[in-house]
């Protein structure tokens, strides 16, 4: 696995970009609706994550990495778990497992699935009695709302990787569109949660992730596509209240991710043997 | 090679996840041995009370099993004067009527509501009745009560200990108020018990004639768009006056319950909220002349508050808070908040992480015992929202409409229709029990507690004054529950009847240190906790072995205190308040 190369003068490193999003995220979610829960997590699933970035960097490839993925892992966690009682053990496994599986879930030399993702989807299916995911926060207003778009949008944008993102937003409202007038039910309440900082994390940070998404413009808008197909069959399964896992109902497009995601870039890397330099941004 | 390796603790890590879902590594060592069990002998006491919920304006039906599930509650009071503890139980369906349980000292009860005057209170016009309050508003020596409703308010006077006067408008109360809470506390310590009044939906909403289906909050963790809770000062002569405006406790967040104590230990009672959809909020008295709104830590989060219970839950000789919230695997985790009064020092309330205590399901009522008299309060949580189809669950259409955009979800008419579904239904309550520093063990199961109906309102009682409290639960939409509890023989205990003088005369609002062997222990008389409900009257103590009191500080609601020395134990104490 070879390293990330270094930015070039004149092009800013896009996790740079990525990291100041989530950092902007989370200070203005923490102080404007506290919604962090204890800097203690925060602290833990940093600590952790870099810690494990570090360990295994150096285990693995004989060098510490740049930590800038691990601490957008780190952030992501926080925001997103929300745990019984005041437990911090979900913020140590989580962000474990998040940087872990970049080096032990590999295909010729790259890492399958988005870090974060991995850890949410897995805790939630092992472990739902105790952790959850964050299903409300943010106050559920719309000048918050639009702020965290604005920025989204754009730094997406200047990441190359906005496509991903309008891929997948429009195939979103389109199948719960569809899914709404197939079941008679009303479309707003199916279109809501695209709104919610759920997604807003997964549209900027999980799908877009350079490091996992497949290469082409065209294969990636693709890819963005069918996650939104799996999360609706989802969506539809648990309209029918079918006994699906819980991880499945509370968070159904990190689990199509989960699902998609890994698979679409083995197919990816299986098809051209020659990419398997790690770190190459897809876009 | 090395990936290899990495692999080995990867797969550990997922290994301890599934096994740490199971529950703590290490087990409570004695959750087996709580030394009390409950016994449900509701049928043997002669309690045949059902709760029937609300109907509404049929635009709301698709929201209908949420916006009405509420309203049962239940109240302790000595209505009829004789020494024992009654019950009364609130109806929310029009026709149905609320139950006046008096007790006849062997064990069972009869019901007098309607020979009270006190069953016919849920009409067409009028409301249906969420809760009910008591306390001795015109300290002539008989305790009266004030039914809230999503309604009208309701104010009885009490006029021999079984027929009841209905004094509403000459009060001043005839207020329609969409009320799940009110409390008495003498805010001005003037000797007349004030009553607050929470304020749920907004008072100009009629939910059977309703203008709008814009009715719901307007964010599910900042909602501020809820009804004006409202404070009367009881001017004498049976009148009332509001003074919400001018004494500054007018919140609007969605409030759910609330309680009030001295809580800085200056002397004044103040005002402590639990707020649905919102922070918990803290009014501080000034002296009678003008409440605070002050932060003590509480603004930090938001939850969804639905009762406040005041209890001294390490033996500190402080009153500390327990507010209920919602948990639901895999969904959300807000958690209770157990809140350790430390106003008095440090002008804040500080949270205690704990897991058994934070999780309980979708909890309402909960109330501080000392159940085994061991000189440590437990504590009793009902849980569980709606109990419909155990095979559909509403979460998942609320995890669409949490996320969204507060213009969606205020208007009632766009969330998904709830159908037959429940919502985190058929929960059972939690008996956690004390260990101090060791932490909190849920024992339900043990101690023999294990229905699963939805529980609203928890009141604790000596129903047979034998020293020991008993459990009383009122389900949503279900049959009542007396719990009578059997703790192991051995421990000792004591409590007391206060009788005002110069404070109202319920005492409501008078607060007791007691020194003995098992430590410093608070307890307050109530007027009005929990969710929809209101203890017993008379402050219980467990004492372990402990063998007599050394001392007792009585403060009472006019300022005076009052102590006493070596007190015999496992008796009531009768005390009446100095003149000066």
């Amino acid at each position: 696995m070879t390293p990330t190369p270094a930015p070039s003068a004149t092009r800013l490193d896009p996790r740079y970009l990525i990291a100041f999003l989530i950092t902007l995220i989370l200070v203005a979610a923490q102080f404007r609706y506290h919604m962090v829960g204890g800097y203690d997590r925060l602290a833990v699933a940093l600590l952790t994550c870099l810690a494990t970035e570090a360990l295994l960097s150096w285990f693995v490839r004989g060098r510490i990495v740049n930590l800038q993925s691990a601490y957008i892992s780190g952030l992501s966690l926080t925001l997103l778990i929300k745990p019984q009682g005041g437990a911090l053990w979900p913020f140590v496994l989580g962000g474990f497992l998040a940087i872990a599986s970049k080096y032990v879930l590999q295909y010729r030399g790259n890492h399958l699935w988005n870090p974060t993702n991995f850890a949410i989807t897995t805790l939630l299916l092992a472990a739902p009695s105790r952790i959850s995911v964050l299903s409300h926060q943010w106050g559920n207003d719309l000048p918050t709302n639009l702020v965290i778009w604005c920025f989204g949008l754009a730094i997406t944008a200047r990441v190359r990787v906005l496509h991903i993102t309008l891929a997948y937003v429009a195939s979103f409202l389109l199948l719960n569109g569809l899914r709404s007038g197939l079941l008679g039910q009303p479309l707003l309440p199916e279109i809501a949660p695209i709104t919610g900082p759920m997604y807003q994390l997964f549209v900027f940070f999980m799908i877009t992730d350079p490091r996992t998404v497949v290469r082409g413009r065209r294969w990636q808008v693709l890819v963005a596509v069918i996650i939104a197909v799996i999360e609706a069959l989802i969506r539809l399964a648990s309209d029918q209240a079918w006994a699906l896992p819980i991880a499945f109902n509370a968070a159904p497009a990190l689990v199509a991710l989960a699902l998609v995601g890994p698979v679409a870039k083995w197919i990816d890397l299986r098809r051209s043997p020659r990419a398997t330099e790690a770190g190459r941004p897809a876009a | 090679m090395r990936r290899a390796i990495v692999a080995i603790p990867f797969f550990a890590v997922i290994g301890l996840a599934i096994r740490l879902d199971e529950g703590p590594i290490r087990p409570p060592a004695d959750a087996a041995h709580p030394g009390f069990v409950l016994r449900d002998e509701t049928e043997a006491a002669g309690i045949h009370f059902v709760h029937r919920r609300p109907t509404f304006d049929r635009k709301i039906a698709n929201v209908e099993p949420h916006v009405a599930a509420v309203g049962a509650s239940v109240s302790v009071a000595d209505a009829d004067g004789d020494g024992w503890p009654d019950l009364y139980f609130t109806n929310s369906r029009f026709g149905q009527p609320n139950a006046l349980y008096r007790n006849r000292g062997d064990g069972t009860f009869e019901d007098i509501a309607a020979a009270a005057g006190l069953a016919d209170l849920n009409r067409a016009g009028e409301g249906v009745s969420m809760g009910s309050v008591w306390g001795d508003v015109d300290n002539d020596g008989r305790e009266d009560v004030l039914v809230y409703r999503y309604g009208y308010l309701a104010l009885f006077r009490n006029l021999d200990g079984h027929r009841f006067q209905d004094v509403t408008s000459a009060a001043g109360l005839r207020r329609w108020v969409n009320s799940n809470g009110a409390i008495w506390l003498d805010y001005d310590r003037d000797g007349l018990l004030d009553l607050y009044v929470t304020a749920y939906f907004r008072d100009e909403i009629d939910l059977w004639h309703l203008a709008t289906t814009r009715i719901m909050h307007n964010s599910f963790e900042f909602a501020s768009n809820g009804g004006k809770n409202l404070l009367f000062h009881n001017l004498g002569g049976g009148r009332f006056e509001d003074v919400t405006d001018r004494l500054g406790v007018g919140s609007t967040r969605w409030t759910l319950a609330a309680a009030s104590a001295d809580f800085n230990d200056d002397g004044w009672p103040d005002i402590y909220l639990a707020n649905d959809y919102g922070p918990e909020e803290l009014y501080l008295n000034d002296r009678g002349r003008r409440f605070t709104l002050t932060t003590a830590g509480l603004e930090s989060e938001s939850k969804s508050g639905m009762s406040v219970a005041l209890g001294d839950a390490y033996n500190r000789g402080r009153l500390d808070v327990f507010v209920t919230n919602i948990s639901e695997r895999g969904y959300l985790f807000q958690n209770n908040n157990l809140r350790l009064n430390l106003m008095p020092d440090a002008g804040r309330f500080q949270k205690v992480a704990d897991a058994s205590v934070a999780d309980a399901g979708w909890a309402w009522g909960a109330q501080f015992g000392d159940l085994n008299n061991d000189g440590t309060s437990e504590l009793f949580v009902a849980n569980g929202f709606i109990s419909a189809d155990p095979d559909r669950s509403y979460w998942y259409s609320m995890s669409k409409i949490a996320g969204a955009n507060s213009r969606l979800f205020e208007d009632a008419a766009t969330w998904p229709a709830f159908g037959n579904a429940s919502l985190s239904g058929y929960e059972r309550s939690r008996v956690f029990l004390n260990r101090g520093l060791s932490g909190w063990v849920d024992v339900a199961e043990s101690v023999g507690v294990r229905d699963r109906y939805d529980g609203r309102a928890v009141a604790l009682a000596d129903l047979s004054n034998r020293g020991v409290l008993d459990v009383i639960v009122a389900n949503q939409n279900q049959p009542a529950l007396l719990y009578r509890t059997y703790p192991d023989s051995g421990n000792n205990w004591v409590a007391f009847r206060l009788v005002a003088t110069r404070s109202n005369r319920s005492a409501i609002g008078a607060e007791l240190v007691l020194e003995s062997g098992s430590g410093t222990q608070r307890r307050i008389v109530d007027g009005g906790m929990g969710f929809a409900s209101q203890n017993d009257r008379r402050p219980h103590f467990g004492l372990g072995h402990a063998e007599w009191v050394d001392r007792v500080v009585i403060r009472w609601p006019s300022g005076a205190r009052q102590v006493l020395h070596h007190l015999a134990v496992n008796q009531f104490h009768t005390v009446t308040e100095p003149r000066r």
